[in-house]
Order: structure tokens, then C-alpha cells, then sequence
């Protein structure tokens, strides 16, 4: 089934196991009330992340959403910068002035999570404009979802990278809920990739619980970009196991039901990544336990860091406006 | 020295800066074989080509999009809306975009990026391409913002603003693109944040920008007429303000009006009123004037239009109101 090398499936299946169980920390911290502000959690599409990032290079680009963590996990964010940030500390990526919605590392090629849904897609597209004005083979990846799909910037950031056949991707990860609101009943057509062939591009629907299926279709999608043939749109189906935000609790089920939430639980992206492995002779149980292990370890390492870091002083608020 | 029009002379600041440097591009409405609607880009096109003078669809969003991204990967776009009042159709990505990537970064991402945005008035264009809104832009950090008025002005403050590291609009009244004036061959540069005592005066001080800075120095040359001799300033930016000269002049003149074109309500002339009365209230003899555009919507008839944007002759009338 599997083309690539062992070691990369083992690599691309580390990094889902440390995105969810990244995320699930994070979950338990601000339930206890330790981190402040807003979360929302990966958690159940790690597939999507994983899938798309682990065919690009450290130098590719990527413009992620307010659910971020998973795409700066995927694409090498250091976790312990991460959860610093979380907890607003001046060790944190953007010495606590970003938080969850906005954590960026232009080193890695993460343009930074956004807050405002849809807003990447045009900034990712800028990214793509940048290498094809450079003449270098990079690519940009823009990450959105059903709920951005509806916001006119949509249009506009597609359209214009088609025009101008840029090397950019554009990820639509399709939890059916915008916060609430079910796809259903906000979006005319149940496939938001069939949208693609309004803009002249191809595209691919996906099943985004599927790691190899993500994959994939965005191997040919990079290719694709780097080639110079221009942008490809993918919609991964798939769905958040949490809530819109930490703290929704039990508001969830106004929206979506429990035996619903149970069914795509069965569909765990990871567990069947795990069970592909196993049956593979790629992955074994005990090392299975063991990854759980050095994960928990490095996750814990990164509170630990977070914890013991100084706050910024308060006058700080003052830097970093202008160059 | 040779004079050239505003137009002009933003032209060859451009010109000038995309030869010496390669990552700079311009992107727009009608910006490439057309020249800009108001000859804003006349010539780039021929001289760069597609690449580097980008014609870009009826996508305001996108355009200050995309010019974000490659500014933030390694380009110095320079990204034109063609009316201020389109601006409307790009404020997620100025406001929450542009101003707030350095920011939010920790100052770790570099955004080099120039909005170039013709706009203004007394055109007979009506109420949905006259707008003045800079005020709206000066309300948010991590914005600079010129408004220059003159020929030799825009080249210069275009030449800085293209090197500047931070994301900065350019206002440019339409009505001035055709007006001309001297500018040197040789190389110059304007400093951002530094406005100019355009006429100097002892009896009142009066605080503008862009078109109106004419229109004022007409009405100073009524006044003086009168036996009243106002000093102009013309602030040429407008985020930061040199409050500064504003100040220095204040104290020389003891009386001070604010004139722009924008709406009374919420327009910069009442921050810098404010800014005044804070530093130098002991100062004033007499309480500061305010005239700026009715506050309505801009109407097309020539005669509604007239009446609400402030004349030489409005101007002149309510100066002398705070020198009675």
C-alpha cells in the first residue's frame, strides 16, 4: 500500500501522536484554568496536517487558521516555543504578544495561524507570488475550512492564483461545522472542491481521516505547484472530536449529536494510521509505547519550560510594532 | 529647476526604486498597459513588464492579500487601490492583516509594503468615490501614513516609503496627480513623520494636508490681505504626526484651525486639536477651529459638492472667526 520509506511513515506517524496528544495537554491546562484566552483544538484531523505538510520542505510555505497547532507541528514548530506562547510568556514564539490564533515561525516557513477565517488564503497566495517572482521551485500551502470556504476572500484568493498559475495549495479541511452551523445549511453544494473547476484548476476530495489518501493527493498537488502548472484545491473530509473551542463543554450536542460524534470517533485518524503500520510490520505495539512515551516526556518538557519562563514585563507591549 | 506634475513624479520615484532594486513589483487595477486610471503608473509597464507590474483582477482583498505574503517572504510589493473607497473592500486584510503581522510575530516577520491609494473630492464622483477615510487608518497601530501634496513631496516621500520596512499608505488626492511643480533630477528623500511650514506666519496657525494645503494658502493669501498673517503647515504624514511643529508654531501664533477635507466628525482635526490642548493650552488665546467636509455623505451637483468640502473662501471666514 505504502510507497514511502519506513522511516518516513514512522516520522509522519510521530507527528500526529504529538499533535493530538499536544493538544490534549493544551485541553487539560486551560480546563484548569492555566492557560488564558482561546484554543481551539486539532484534535481528529491530524491526518489532514500530517497528509499535506510531509510533502513539503523545510523552506515551503504554509498559512495556517485560529485552529492551528497541528499544521506548526506538522511543519516542525518547536513545541516548547509553542506552549510558551500559549501561556503568554516572552519565551513563546511571538514573546506573548500572538497566542494560539497567531503563533508564526518564519524560519520554518509558517506564516502564522490567523484569527480572522479565510484571511491566510490571499497571504499564502503572496507567498507562492514570492517564489515564482524568485524563480525558486518553493511552494505555499494555504490550510481553511468549510466555514472559510463561504467567506469571499475564497473567491478571490482562488481565482487570482489560477489566473496567475501560482505554486500554491489550498487545503480545505471540511469538519462540516462551522462552529455550528452544519454545512448543510450554509453552503449550497456538499463538495466544496467541485468549486475548483470554477476557477480552472483541479482538485481532489479526500478522506481526511485517511493519512496516505491526504497524502497523496497532495503529492500530486506539490508537484503540481513546483512545476510551475499552478494551484490545486483539496478537500479533506474530516471532523473535529472536540468542540469549536475549550470550554464549549456540552454545547456541542445543540449542534451535532452524540452518536455522531461516536461514529467519526471510529474513524480515528490515528489509530488507523497505527492499525495500516502494525498490519505493515512498520510499527509494533511496544514501539508504539514507546513513542507514546517520549512524546508524553517531550510535552511535558514543554510545560515545564512554559511554567518556568518570566512573563514579559508589562511596558513590552510597547516593541515590535514597527522595524 | 524643471517641473514636472505629481503624477510624474511619483512615477519616476518608482521607476527609480524598482531599477535599483529587484524585489520590488506593483500590483492594481489597470496599473499595467493602461497607466494607472490617473496615470499613476504611466510608463512602468513598458519599462518592467507583466512580472513586475501586475494588472490584478476587481479583487481589493486579494491584491493587499497577495502584496502581504510576498512582503512577508522576501518582496517589497507595492500594491495600489484605486479609490480610498475601496479601501472598504480590504479592510480585513489592512487592518488585520498588514498592521498586525509585525506585531503579533514578537517583531519577528518583516512587512515591507506600500498601499498607494488615489482619493479625494471636488471630482463630481459622488458619495462612493470621494471619500477622505485616513482617519479610520491613523486609528490603528502598526500603519504609517503619508499624504504628500506636492510633486516634489510624493517623489520624495515614494522613495522612503518604498525602502521603509513597515507597511505604509500613501494617500494622493487625484486632483494633484496633474498639478506640477519643481523637482530636482537629482536623488532626494523625504522623511516620513515630518511636516512642512509651507507659509510662515505670526497671527494664526493653520494645520492641513494634501489638496487642502492649496486651498489654504490661497485663504492665507486673502487673509494676509486682511492684515492677518497665517502660517501653513502641511503635515505630509499623517501617522506619526510631527506634532512637534505643530506645537513650535502654536506657541509662536497663540491661535490655531485644522483643515481637511474628510468629515468634521472623528477627522484628524480633532486628534490634533487634542494633541494641542494637551501640550500647549496655556498657549492658545482663543479656542482652536475645526473646518473640515460637511457631515453628510459627498454629493454629486456641483453646487451640493461645493458646499460642503471646505472653500478658500469658507476657510478664510472661519479663520477670522478666532482671531475676532
Amino acid at each position: 500500500m505504502l510507497k514511502l520509506e519506513k522511516g518516513k511513515l514512522l516520522e509522519m506517524h510521530e507527528k500526529m501522536v504529538k499533535i493530538r496528544k499536544f493538544e490534549m495537554k493544551v485541553e487539560q491546562l486551560h480546563l484548569q484554568g492555566i492557560l488564558p484566552g482561546l484554543k481551539h483544538l486539532y484534535i481528529g484531523e491530524e491526518a489532514v496536517a500530517v497528509g499535506v505538510i510531509s510533502n513539503l520542505r523545510k523552506d515551503d510555505y504554509i498559512a495556517s487558521t485560529h485552529r492551528g497547532h497541528g499544521h506548526l507541528i506538522a511543519k516542525g514548530g518547536d513545541i516548547k516555543k509553542m506552549m510558551a506562547e500559549l501561556y503568554g510568556k516572552k519565551t513563546g514564539y511571538c514573546k506573548g504578544k500572538g497566542g494560539s490564533m497567531h503563533i508564526s515561525d518564519i524560519n520554518l516557513g509558517i506564516l502564522g495561524a490567523n484569527g480572522i477565517v479565510g484571511a491566510n488564503i490571499p497571504i499564502a497566495g503572496g507567498a507562492a507570488l514570492s517564489a515564482k517572482l524568485g524563480g525558486t521551485d518553493q511552494v505555499a500551502v494555504s490550510f481553511f475550512g468549510d466555514g472559510g470556504a463561504n467567506e469571499g476572500i475564497f473567491h478571490e484568493g482562488i481565482n487570482l492564483a489560477s489566473v496567475w498559475k501560482l505554486p500554491v495549495i489550498f487545503i480545505c479541511e471540511n469538519n462540516l461545522y462551522a462552529i455550528s452551523t452544519h454545512q448543510p445549511m450554509v453552503t449550497a453544494i456538499p463538495n466544496i472542491g467541485d468549486r475548483a473547476s470554477s476557477y480552472g484548476i483541479p482538485s481532489f476530495i479526500v478522506n481526511g481521516m485517511d493519512v496516505m489518501a491526504v497524502y497523496e493527493a497532495a503529492n500530486k498537488a506539490v508537484i503540481r505547484a513546483r512545476d510551475g502548472k499552478g494551484p490545486t484545491l483539496i478537500e479533506c473530509k474530516t471532523y473535529r472530536f472536540k468542540g469549536h473551542y475549550v470550554g464549549e463543554g456540552t454545547r456541542e450536542l445543540t449542534y451535532r449529536s452524540r452518536k455522531e460524534l461516536e461514529e467519526w470517533e471510529k474513524r480515528c485518524p490515528i489509530k488507523r494510521f497505527q492499525s495500516k503500520l502494525i498490519d505493515e510490520n512498520i510499527l509494533t505495539q511496544s514501539l508504539v509505547k514507546q513513542i507514546n512515551y517520549q512524546i508524553d516526556s517531550e510535552i511535558e518538557e514543554a510545560v515545564k519550560f512554559a511554567e518556568q519562563s518570566p512573563y514579559p514585563e508589562p511596558q513590552e507591549a510597547l516593541d515590535d510594532l514597527f522595524f | 529647476m524643471r517641473e514636472i506634475t505629481y503624477a510624474e513624479a511619483a512615477v519616476e520615484a518608482i521607476q527609480e526604486e524598482m531599477e535599483k532594486d529587484s524585489s520590488i513589483f506593483y500590483m492594481g487595477e489597470d496599473v499595467g498597459r493602461f497607466g494607472g486610471v490617473y496615470g499613476t503608473t504611466k510608463g512602468l509597464w513598458e519599462r518592467f513588464g507583466d512580472e513586475r507590474v501586475r494588472d490584478a483582477p476587481l479583487s481589493e482583498a486579494a491584491i493587499i492579500g497577495y502584496a502581504l505574503g510576498a512582503a512577508m517572504t522576501g518582496m517589497r510589493p507595492m500594491a495600489e487601490i484605486m479609490f480610498a473607497d475601496l479601501l472598504c473592500l480590504a479592510m480585513d486584510q489592512i487592518v488585520n492583516q498588514v498592521a498586525k503581522i509585525r506585531y503579533m510575530s514578537g517583531g519577528r516577520i518583516k512587512v515591507p509594503l506600500v498601499i498607494r491609494v488615489p482619493l479625494g473630492g471636488l471630482r463630481r464622483a459622488a458619495a462612493q468615490h470621494s471619500q477622505h477615510l485616513e482617519s479610520w487608518f491613523v486609528h490603528v497601530p502598526g500603519l504609517k501614513i503619508v499624504a504628500p501634496s506636492s510633486p516634489y513631496d510624493v517623489k520624495g516621500l515614494l522613495k522612503t516609503v518604498i525602502r521603509e520596512d513597515n507597511p505604509v499608505i500613501s494617500f494622493e488626492h487625484i486632483l494633484l496627480y496633474k498639478t506640477k511643480g519643481e523637482v530636482p533630477e537629482e536623488e532626494y528623500t523625504l522623511p516620513i513623520g515630518k511636516a512642512e511650514v509651507k507659509r510662515e506666519g505670526r497671527d494664526v496657525t493653520v494645520v492641513t494636508y494634501s489638496l487642502m494645503v492649496h486651498r489654504c494658502l490661497s485663504a492665507a493669501e486673502k487673509l494676509y490681505e486682511e492684515g492677518i498673517d497665517a502660517e501653513v503647515i502641511d503635515l505630509r504624514s499623517l501617522s506619526p504626526i510631527d506634532i512637534e511643529t505643530v506645537i513650535n508654531s502654536v506657541k509662536k501664533t497663540n491661535k490655531v484651525a485644522t483643515v481637511h477635507q474628510a468629515c468634521l466628525r472623528g477627522g484628524l482635526g480633532a486628534e490634533i486639536g487634542t494633541s494641542i490642548v494637551e501640550a500647549a493650552f496655556d498657549y492658545l488665546d482663543s479656542p482652536i477651529k475645526r473646518i473640515g467636509g460637511l457631515n453628510v455623505p459627498v454629493p454629486f451637483s456641483p453646487p451640493l459638492e461645493d458646499f460642503v468640502v471646505p472653500t478658500e473662501e469658507r476657510i478664510a471666514r472661519e479663520i477670522k472667526e478666532i482671531l475676532q
